[in-house]
């Protein structure tokens, strides 16, 4: 399974409060409905909270979301 | 859904049944497509459509008599289109013709007696098909040329007799044929066919002929009864029918199978023409018409089509087809096995309303095919789970130990009967609930008990047979424990939902009580004209309508019925859960119903009064007018959000519980007490992407403490995620003298597994 990169913002103002990193493009795996698949998205490097931004939420998101409830 | 079912629902939807000219047109010549596109002025086109369906139609379009002119809707509004003068126009003005192209030479030999209409176009048929035909006749202008030269001239009909000789076609000009050469040629032929101006069945001595496909007692000659009276196209129409029986007869096929609309038949196409202006035909000059005066009396063609639910409702216009093609739609969602369900979202975009059936010729009533589609994707475990969610976490928690209620009325043991407000009135307007109570209390004799729930409408609406059955059973249970009274039903949402899953019990409802007992009513201030606004949920309930209305008049309020009203109303775009599942077109329903009402609207439903609210129309629920809470402006009331519904309905339990019963609520969940302010901005979101106050609060209150907070270095905002059940929510805030300011919310359902994959 390839990473799939969505995202070409920069999400660099945003740091892990907790570990003071600044959030590093990382691969994350992602479920829905039983469809699995890795993604490239801003996480601390430390303990690897990942954020999910606004408009990938509501945007790509959404859509892969609608499209897998479809299936 | 199977097959027979979809057939059955699929002839019930008359849409693509043809329009009256093409019906009654013995060629079936579809004058309506023909119309269209001379209406747009593409002559060469129009002129196509004659040619796919005359049989030499550069003679046929220029003597067509228009046998379908007195049939024409348009007849009614001015005078049936002129279609036989547009014809010839066409015919005299196109500037290409269709290349007519006949298929290889079979091998099979057709004898056809006679050139008359009959026998040339059964020669032109059998020929275009790659039979060889021979005509035998005196002359081969033996129709064509007696035709009257100034609709004919005989330029073009020698043109169209070469045509023929392109197809398969020859002549032999043998003086007339007698009975012995016709008896003959049935050696040497493979079929024959006999021109009925040469010979009908009669005078060939044929006493047995099938009117229906003109086979004879002979084996392989088909002949035609008498033929005095009939007009050119039915001249042209009998060649027609021979030359396709003598088709089948080789072919070894039925000669009568799916042949039931061959002759002029009655269409089932139903078209409204009650606001069709009169137009007077444009009269026909000597010389025909020009070019503009073709495009004006084509443009009086109505163009016939059904379309009456489609035109009447916006759900079934988004989907840009009509109901006999959503039922095959539907019917195909339902088949994929692997693959995207792509009705999913028309599916889930019907509000059930029933209108379409009321206005259908054929009562064609989308919302049971809806609602079994939703029920059957329920049960085959694919319908999306976003649809409907929303929706029953609302109903859940309206059935919540925080705002469901079942009690007798303070200070009796028993109910002779209850009120049952609903749990969207409940959001909607409290106090109103609270006024309605009370009164109904100090009117009514042996015990008014209140009960506050839903009644279960979202999952019945959502195909969700099993919730459904739970809710009621539920409720049923409540119902018992207040002795099985009476039920006084606030909502036509509510009578309806009670009706189907406790039809035991014995619902009446609140605009009927409050109408026998009008003189307990106190007086309310004067008011403008209404415009009344049923909700759709009533709409077979007459006795309701007609009680609402006696309840108005008995109030002195004048209202006035709106186009689409009583068993015709329209949705407010709430019903079938459409705000869940489409919310754009939910907003589209309530302002395309919010237009039809000209003055302020009244209504009995709080969710047709918040989503004509909420659409910017100014209306008020029925209780605005009987128990104002004081307000200057009730029409004005802005409808509540999602947040301040749940919260309505919580205070509602709780001030009846300290005012009514005396009693102390159950303390609110600790999240509630985390303080928390909004941006504009974050509010709309809120509303926009159906994220709660409650979500916000959980979310805060989870992570409080937790060490999982993102900071942006350029705004200082923290930014927080949770994930109670199935939906992660994200909360962008700041914090503003030890409370929380929110800039920014969303949600989404993927889950995140973590970081590390496989990559």
């Amino acid at each position: 399974m390839s990473t799939l990169k969505v995202l070409d913002e920069d999400f660099s103002s945003w740091k892990c409060a907790t570990c003071n990193k600044p959030l590093n493009p990382s691969p994350v795996e992602l479920e829905y409905l039983d469809s699995r698949f890795n993604v490239e998205l801003p996480a601390c490097p430390d303990c690897g909270f990942v954020l999910i931004p606004e408009e990938l939420a509501l945007g790509k998101m959404a859509e892969v979301e609608r499209m897998l409830e479809d299936k | 859904m199977d097959q027979k079912n979809l057939r059955d629902w699929e002839a019930r939807c008359t849409q693509e049944e043809p329009p009256k000219c093409k019906a009654r047109c013995p060629l079936h010549v579809d004058g309506r497509e023909f119309c269209r596109f001379l209406q747009a002025g593409q002559v060469d086109k129009a002129w196509a459509v004659l040619c796919k369906t005359m049989p030499f139609p550069a003679v046929t379009a220029r003597i067509c008599g228009g046998d379908c002119q007195n049939d024409c809707l348009r007849a009614q509004r001015g005078g049936g289109i002129e279609l036989a003068s547009l014809e010839r126009f066409a015919a005299e003005n196109a500037k290409r013709t269709p290349i007519i192209r006949a298929l290889p030479p079979k091998g099979r030999n057709i004898a056809v007696f006679g050139a008359h209409l009959s026998g040339l176009t059964a020669a032109w048929d059998l020929g275009k098909k790659g039979f060889t035909v021979i005509v035998f006749c005196e002359n081969k202008m033996q129709g064509l040329g007696h035709l009257p030269a100034e609709l004919v001239s005989n330029e073009i009909i020698e043109k169209e007799l070469a045509q023929l000789g392109k197809m398969n076609v020859s002549f032999a000009e043998h003086g007339k044929p007698d009975a012995q050469t016709i008896m003959a040629a049935s050696k040497s032929f493979d079929a024959i066919f006999i021109d009925p101006l040469i010979f009908n069945a009669t005078q060939f001595g044929l006493s047995q002929v099938d009117p229906a496909t003109l086979e004879t007692s002979i084996d392989f000659l088909f002949a035609s009864p008498d033929v005095s009276g009939k007009s050119i196209t039915e001249l042209i129409a009998v060649g027609r029918k021979g030359a396709l029986s003598i088709e089948r007869k080789l072919q070894n096929a039925s000669l009568t199978a799916g042949r039931d609309r061959e002759a002029p038949f009655e269409t089932k196409l139903f078209t409204n023409i009650s606001k069709v202006a009169t137009v007077d035909p444009v009269a026909v000059p000597d010389g025909g018409y020009s070019l503009e005066q073709a495009r004006e009396e084509a443009s009086r063609c109505l163009l016939c089509e059904c379309m009456e639910c489609v035109n009447n409702c916006v759900y079934l216009q988004e989907f840009k087809s009509y109901p006999k093609a959503y039922a095959r739609q539907i019917y195909n969602n339902a088949s994929i096995v692997m693959g995207t369900r792509m009705a999913n979202t028309m599916i889930n975009s019907c509000m059930l309303c029933g209108l379409c059936e009321q206005v259908c010729p054929e009562n064609f009533a989308m919302q049971d095919i809806v609602l079994e589609a939703r029920q059957d994707l329920v049960e085959k475990g694919h319908m999306p789970p976003s649809a409907h969610e929303f929706a029953f976490r609302d109903m859940d928690f309206a059935d919540s130990s925080v705002c469901a209620l079942a009690r007798h009325q303070p200070g009796t043991e028993s109910s002779r009967q209850f009120f049952f407000p609903g749990c969207q009135l409940s959001a909607s307007d409290p106090g109103a609930i609270e006024r309605t109570y009370a009164h109904l209390c100090s009117v009514l004799d042996g015990g008014t008990g209140l009960l506050l729930r839903c009644c279960g409408a979202p999952a019945d609406w959502a195909g969700q047979k099993d919730m459904f059955g739970r809710k009621m059973e539920s409720l049923k249970r409540d119902w018992e424990s207040l002795g099985r009274p009476q039920i006084i039903a606030a909502c036509p949402s509510c009578m309806e939902s009670l009706q189907k899953g406790l039809p035991e019990a014995d619902v009446i409802s609140l605009w009927t009580v409050l109408g026998s007992e009008l003189g307990q009513l106190s007086q309310h201030p004067e008011l403008e004209l209404l415009s009344l606004q049923d909700p759709c949920s009533a709409r077979s309930n007459h006795d309701l309508m007609n009680d609402v209305r006696m309840l108005l008049s008995g109030l002195d309020i004048t209202f006035e019925e709106p186009e689409l009203s009583g068993s015709q109303t329209e949705c407010c775009g709430f019903g079938g859960l459409l705000s869940n599942a489409n919310q754009p077109l939910s907003r589209k329903a309530a302002e395309h119903r919010a237009e039809k009402l000209d003055h302020d609207g009244v209504t009995y439903c709080a969710m047709c009064r918040d989503m004509l609210a909420k659409a910017g129309k100014r209306c008020m629920h029925f209780l605005d007018i009987i128990f104002p809470d004081g307000n200057e402006d009730p029409a004005g009331r802005i409808a509540p959000g999602y947040s301040a519904r749940r919260e309505n309905r919580v205070r509602l339990k709780e001030n009846l519980l300290r005012q009514t019963w005396n009693e102390q609520p159950e303390p609110r969940h600790d999240y509630e007490s985390v303080a928390v302010e909004f941006t504009e901005e974050a509010r709309t979101m809120m509303e926009e992407r159906r994220i709660l106050l409650s979500d916000i609060q959980k979310t805060l209150h989870a992570v409080q403490d937790s060490a999982q907070v993102l900071e942006n270095t350029e705004t200082g905002h923290k930014l927080i995620q949770f994930r109670p059940v199935t939906v992660t929510y994200w909360v962008e805030y700041e914090m503003k003298g030890g409370s929380y300011l929110v800039h920014r919310v969303w949600s989404h359902r993927m889950r995140v597994l973590g970081v590390g994959g496989n990559s």
